[in-house]
């Protein structure tokens, strides 16, 4: 059998480009119209690529993000923005609350999510239930201490919150520029057992205390802020962060890390909640089950924005398998001590909203802090 | 007699007229109106309240923080101004035209770049372990703390005016009459004398002008206080965020930057009656 080759000529040539360049925007616009756009309101990090990536190709979903910073910033974006401008909503353990009560989230049915997966401590996690309501969904955690530069001080001498008072530390003390983190580890620091669950003369102690340490600090950074003046060795310690900013710091080889001080640590929390009236509820549903998946939550604890720890033990084997490296660097290996001491042995508290004082009080006590 | 504008020049400054009533005066007047707002849950509500004044002006923090940011604002506009003359003066009288096209050129350069990016790069300069103090090791000086601080802060004010202060100071001397400088030399005028009795109440306005605008862009400035000064303490730029961060306090802002605004219009006024006020009066 002999094959022909059929050479064109010019005319068909230029007829088939020209057919097809006039077809190429329809193709296109046929599979842009089968793209799901779904937006999130969350830290920044969450709808990057290295996190999304994955999940968009595999549901032809593109991520719309919205990034805040404090929880105080998000509930404002919803509260200014019509009922489902956001699908998913991530939001920091504290304010789920806040989210339910003032409706901006809708209920979930607990059987969709893999919480037989997480370990017991998350599976009923506080504030993200009314009963037997769900509301949100827990998908990373992390600790709060110390953070150090680590040319400067050991691990030993970073174990307490002492280190704030030190004499080397006098202008190289930074603030995560945030009340409650703060406050929070003042107030351990003063001995409170419950940081945010304190009274009148408690929290006066915890004024004093702080108010005792304003000659140390050398300024009070936001997130871009806190990454360069410890990168660049302007601050020798930091309050009010952990591993989250540490974290990413060390893995660029920064000399700087976080650790738990003896007077104990605070934990913050980020969960997915569906946005109340969001026209994607299946779409959003869909995402929270791929990231609290064994594999989203090993992806999720070495997200390039920031690391956190993830509260399910099957991500944790994942983990373990596949990045030993950050499993042990996030202090995350099975079968030995782990994290989840730090929080059954009761060293660790979570981070919440004060429940004596109000918000408010709390937020100019800080302000006056920053202007003393 | 003053003649009665035509329909023709009516038209041609309507733009400005829109441009202003829509981005300038409508935005005041939400901002005026929204300072008597309340907030609840997160949410703005119109409302008729004085309380947001009252919180605001009678905490010592506001005050601190304001007469911060005038001192602040003062000093660089004035070290800016004191700085850019010489470059100014030897811009406009001692070169060629040919080099003054230049130099303008290269002035203008800066504003090509953001200024946030401009002040980031201001941290590997200024830092303890920066190339300011690296180089003064080698001179057996230092280190020297300038980051973070009120020095900071400043090298970061006059970054931002510096280009603009020596353009507007050049062209502000371009037009100072040569002639009353020749006549004031042939009457054996110094040449220290000459700039201080001729050249500098000639070109008085131009160079008010000039430090008035150092004033109002450091006054606002919120860039240099932030990464430059660690927000350690506070200027009224950087309150603002802080109270529309915790609890959305949008309405307490607003008081905030009705202050500053008053406050630069009340400078800006002074600086420019000043500065055509003539001789004597």
């Amino acid at each position: 059998m002999s094959t022909r080759l059929i050479r064109p000529s010019r005319r068909t040539l230029l007829k088939m480009t020209g057919a097809a360049a006039l077809a190429t925007p329809f193709l296109s616009i046929r599979a842009a119209a089968q793209t799901t756009e779904l937006s999130m309101l969350a830290w920044y990090g969450h709808a990057e690529p290295d996190i999304v990536g994955e999940f968009e190709e595999a549901n032809n979903v593109k991520f719309v993000p919205k990034y805040y910073t404090g929880g105080d910033n998000m509930l404002g974006l919803i509260a200014q923005s019509p009922p489902g401008t956001f699908d998913v909503i991530l939001s920091d353990g504290e304010y789920v609350q806040q989210l339910n009560a003032a409706g901006y989230i809708e209920e979930l049915n607990p059987a969709d999510y893999p919480f037989d997966d997480f370990f017991p401590e998350f599976q009923r996690f506080p504030g993200h239930w009314q009963g037997d309501k769900l509301y949100s969904v827990i998908t990373r955690f992390g600790f709060l201490g110390v953070a150090y530069n680590t040319d400067t001080f050991s691990e030993k001498e970073a174990s307490s919150y002492d280190l704030y008072a030190d004499e080397r530390v006098t202008g190289k003390l930074g603030h995560f520029d945030w009340h409650l983190p703060n406050l929070g580890q003042m107030s351990l620091h003063v001995g409170n057992p419950s940081p945010y669950d304190i009274d009148q003369a408690a929290w006066e102690k915890v004024q004093e205390h702080t108010m005792g340490l304003r000659g140390q600090v050398g300024g009070f950074f936001d997130y871009g802020g806190t990454f360069s003046s410890l990168d660049n060795g302007q601050m020798l310690a930091f309050a009010g962060i952990g591993d989250w900013i540490t974290g990413t710091l060390e893995k660029n080889g920064s000399p700087v890390r976080s650790v738990i001080p003896e007077e104990g640590g605070l934990q913050w929390t980020e969960s997915f909640s569906i946005g109340k009236g969001s026209k994607k509820q299946e779409m959003a549903k869909k995402w929270i089950q791929w990231i609290t998946s064994p594999e989203g939550q090993a992806k999720s604890a070495d997200m390039a924005a920031y690391p956190a720890m993830v509260p399910s033990k099957a991500g944790w084997q994942v983990l373990n398998e596949t990045n030993p490296a950050e499993a042990k660097r996030q202090n995350m290996m099975l079968g030995e001590r782990n994290a989840m001491d730090l929080i059954r042995e009761g060293l660790i508290q979570y981070r919440q909203l004060p429940v004596q004082q109000s918000l408010e009080e709390w937020n100019d006590f800080w302000s006056d802090y920053k202007g003393a | 007699m003053t003649k009665r504008p035509t329909l023709f020049s009516l038209i041609l400054s309507m733009p400005l007229l829109v441009w202003q009533l829509m981005f300038f005066l409508s935005p005041l007047l939400f901002l005026v109106t929204i300072s008597f707002w309340t907030v609840r849950n997160f949410q703005m509500q119109p409302d008729l309240s004085f309380a947001n004044w009252g919180r605001i002006l009678t905490r010592g923090v506001f005050w601190d923080a304001y007469l911060r940011t005038m001192v602040l604002a003062t000093a660089a506009a004035a070290i800016t101004s004191m700085i850019a003359f010489p470059a100014s003066y030897a811009i406009s009288f001692k070169m060629s035209e040919k080099a003054k096209r230049w130099i303008i050129f290269v002035l203008i350069i800066p504003f090509f770049t953001s200024y946030l990016v401009r002040v980031y790069s201001l941290q590997v300069f200024l830092s303890d372990a920066g190339v300011v103090n690296a180089a003064l090791g080698y001179l057996g000086l230092g280190p020297f703390s300038m980051l973070n601080n009120a020095f900071g802060i400043i090298v970061g004010m006059i970054t931002l005016t510096l280009p603009l202060v020596i353009l507007l100071q050049t062209f502000s001397l371009n037009f100072v009459n040569r002639d009353l400088i020749e006549a004031a030399q042939n009457l054996r005028c110094g040449r220290l004398r000459t700039v201080f009795a001729v050249i500098v109440p000639s070109a008085k306005v131009g160079l008010v002008i000039a430090a008035l605008f150092a004033f109002i862009l450091s006054f606002g400035d919120f860039v240099s206080p932030l990464y430059l000064g660690g927000g350690n303490p506070p200027t009224l730029s950087i309150m603002i965020t802080d109270i529309t961060k915790s609890g959305q306090q949008w309405p307490r802002a607003a008081v905030v930057a009705i202050m500053m605004i008053i406050t630069l219009l009340t400078v800006a006024f002074a600086a420019i009656t000043y500065a055509y006020r003539e001789r004597g009066k």
